[in-house]
């Protein structure tokens, strides 16, 4: 990779500009996310640097907007709505997913490609169609559950949108599970058995502990799904249960608040600390798999 | 030949076919919950859409005597139904009145030609007034002209049956007509060039990644692993961000009093008069959204990459190829199957994109699945709604059934 001493001036040229171009690109991927953590504390409702922020005079600096996020009701809400569904909605993908994944990696299973591809599936169709489908359907269910059933309105709604996200996060549980599976040493499960121990405590004393890190990142996969999904949630979805990605987006489309920023820096560190907490547990996988025999 | 057995006497061929159907059906139990749950909460709402992109049942329903009596009707005759057709439609509207369904039959009949809408609101009160004494044919005529039309007659006809494909020929800027099929005037057309453009955009997208891409993949598959990781993470922080916050980010940036521009007049570029109209167009589209897919072109590239030894690049050199030649006969061939997956990947994401269209794209960014969205929010022509769905997801999962041939869908690697 290092420009050997007997390059040509051309290549000289080359290999710095080829530094200068990929430098140019990361830029642009990371510049734009940058940005806005500035622009959130801007004094000003201005969308753009004043000239006392450019001068790096603190007047020019304000928490005023986070302020607004964290009084506004309308913002405040939408909080409370997302906390309320993601967690709820990863729960049921990484318990389904997982015993899933768990079938899918057994040495026989019939039909096991129609299986997959059936439960890859909500990754791939278009969010905007899996909307269009769970509008008119999720609209008859809850009719029913609550004409037939007798249950409550309000109830019926956040239990359609769990189900909804639950769906959509269940592709990237049993991705990131089946992979942690692949490296998994089948005869520890043996072994386990022929000292005697049960199925169910097999799987939480071994198999558990060893794909742990697959089944928690899936986990954060299925919530940042749920947590950063607006498309099937306004279709599904009332008013009421308006989430954050909803109300930014409405933000966004309607009169463009400087609270968004706040909010998206908010955001931006959220998904810092995913990303660690991801590195993190790829290295202990990485590790753990290094000491297993197989 | 002595056949073997275990030690309770049993054949060891039955009992080890028992064993295997013991652990296949062990598999699918564990599966069966998920699967379960994907059908009711995902696979049958997409049926349930597509099924409606094609019923019409609305026609039949409100009008069952009309249509039984309209089987017999030829239109080729030109001549109006008889006097029996339209007591059938007297009788129908009578009831469909009394339950309100009138007007939406009308809207319905709307979306085929319009004025039906109006007609039929109309009816309710003409049918009321109607008498039993005098000829129901020489009395819807004296109500609306348009009950002595051919055309309302052949538009009933034709959209008797429970099933229809109006809205799929709608969908490619085609009608009906009871001469067959024909393509709309070109001045109606509107969704044959949407979807143009919907592919025409998402390709120019794809490129736009790919070239973007491919050298941040080369940098990172080839730099020492610890800077790699680094850089990586420059990939990953946008991978991970939310969707709203990287379009919030453009739609500040891009804005005509927006970061960019600003600092295109501070530089003297432009003038502050003439700033650049970045946004709420089809640029703002593109710069966004490979803005946004580019991290899902660099990971499958980058993970090809990875796997292709530096030793062929020098062995090229060493037998006198030119680094050009090196690259493009040695190098490049390898990242095809990379390249591939990447593009797709791209592609699908890029050709069903909502939300970042609908923010950035003002009205000639838009993709067709903000089409769908207005059909259903706004226009509350669900049967369209449907139908533009059911093509678009066709294409879809075309490109996913090539996607799962070339990379195989389980080996798709997040992160």
């Amino acid at each position: 990779m290092n420009l050997p001493i007997y390059a040509s001036t051309g290549q000289k040229v080359w290999y710095y500009s080829f530094r200068v171009i990929c430098g140019l690109i990361f830029f642009f991927l990371i510049a734009p996310i940058l940005i806005i953590i500035p622009l959130s504390f801007n004094a000003t409702d201005f969308f753009t640097f004043t000239p006392e922020m450019l001068r790096l005079q603190p007047e020019g600096y304000s928490l005023k907007h986070y302020q607004d996020f964290f009084t506004n009701n309308d913002w405040q809400n939408a909080m409370r709505n997302s906390l309320k569904i993601a967690p709820v909605a990863t729960l049921i993908a990484v318990v389904l997913g997982t015993v899933a994944a768990i079938g899918l990696s057994q040495s026989h299973v019939p039909f096991r490609r129609a299986i997959m591809a059936t439960l890859i599936s909500p990754m791939i169709v278009p969010l905007i169609i899996s909307a269009t489908g769970m509008y008119f359907f999720y609209a008859r269910l809850g009719n029913y559950m609550v004409d037939s059933l007798g249950m409550n309105a309000n109830i019926v709604e956040y239990i359609k949108i769990v189900l909804a996200h639950a769906a959509l996060g269940i592709p990237f549980v049993i991705i990131t599970v089946t992979a942690t599976l692949v490296g998994f040493d089948r005869s520890l499960t043996r072994a386990a058995a022929s000292m005697g121990a049960g199925p169910v405590r097999t799987f939480f004393k071994v198999q558990m502990p060893l794909i742990i890190p697959g089944v928690i990142s899936g986990a954060l996969f299925a919530f940042i799904t749920s947590f950063d999904e607006v498309v099937v949630v306004m279709f599904v979805g009332s008013a009421k249960n308006k989430t954050l990605p909803w109300q930014m987006f409405t933000g966004l489309r309607e009169q463009i608040s400087p609270t968004i920023l706040a909010v998206a820096t908010i955001l931006v560190v959220l998904s810092v600390m995913l990303l660690v907490t991801l590195e993190l547990l790829r290295r202990r996988s990485e590790r753990l798999r290094g000491m297993s025999p197989g | 030949m002595e056949q073997i057995q275990t030690l309770n006497g049993v054949p060891l061929k039955k009992q080890i076919a028992r064993a295997l159907f013991k652990q296949k059906m062990r598999a699918l139990l564990l599966i069966a919950p998920l699967l379960i749950f994907i059908l009711i909460t995902f696979v049958i709402p997409i049926t349930d859409m597509l099924l409606r992109s094609i019923d019409n049942s609305i026609v039949s329903e409100t009008l069952p005597q009309t249509t039984a009596s309209l089987e017999t009707w030829d239109p080729k005759a030109a001549q109006l139904p008889d006097e029996a057709t339209y007591l059938a439609l007297y009788n129908d509207l009578k009831l469909a009145i009394e339950q309100k369904n009138h007007t939406k039959l009308g809207t319905r009949l709307n979306y085929e030609s319009s004025g039906m809408s109006s007609l039929f609101r109309k009816v309710g009160k003409d049918v009321s007034k109607m008498q039993a004494s005098v000829s129901y044919k020489e009395q819807f005529l004296a109500a609306d002209k348009a009950w002595g039309d051919l055309k309302t007659w052949n538009l009933l006809k034709l959209y008797s049956p429970e099933y229809t494909t109006g809205y799929f020929l709608a969908a490619l800027d085609m009608k009906k007509t009871p001469d067959g099929i024909e393509m709309l005037p070109e001045s109606d057309r509107i969704y044959l060039n949407l979807f143009a453009r919907t592919i025409f955009m998402s390709i120019v997208i794809t490129a736009l990644c790919l070239l973007l891409g491919y050298p941040i993949a080369w940098l990172l598959a080839n730099l020492p692993m610890r800077t790699s990781n680094l850089l990586m993470i420059l990939v990953l922080l946008p991978f991970w961000t939310s969707l709203l916050v990287r379009t919030s980010a453009w739609k500040v940036l891009l804005q005509q009093q927006g970061v960019i521009n600003d600092i295109l007049v501070w530089l003297g570029v432009i003038t502050n008069a003439g700033r650049l109209e970045l946004i709420n167009n089809q640029l703002g589209t593109l710069i966004a959204m490979t803005h946004i897919l580019l991290p899902f072109m660099i990971l499958p590239l980058y993970s090809v990459m990875r796997t292709i030894p530096p030793s062929y690049m020098r062995a090229a050199k060493s037998l006198g190829a030119t680094d050009w030649t090196a690259f493009w006969r040695v190098y490049f061939p390898q990242t095809i199957a990379g390249i591939g997956a990447g593009a797709i990947l791209t592609f699908i994401l890029a050709i069903g994109y909502y939300i970042t269209p609908e923010l950035v794209g003002g009205t000639q960014g838009t993709f067709i699945s903000n089409r769908i969205a207005y059909h259903i929010s706004s226009s509350l022509n669900w049967g369209m709604a449907a139908a533009l769905g059911t093509i678009l997801l066709t294409l879809v999962l075309v490109l996913y059934w090539v996607y799962d041939r070339i990379v195989g869908i389980d080996k798709v690697k997040l992160g």
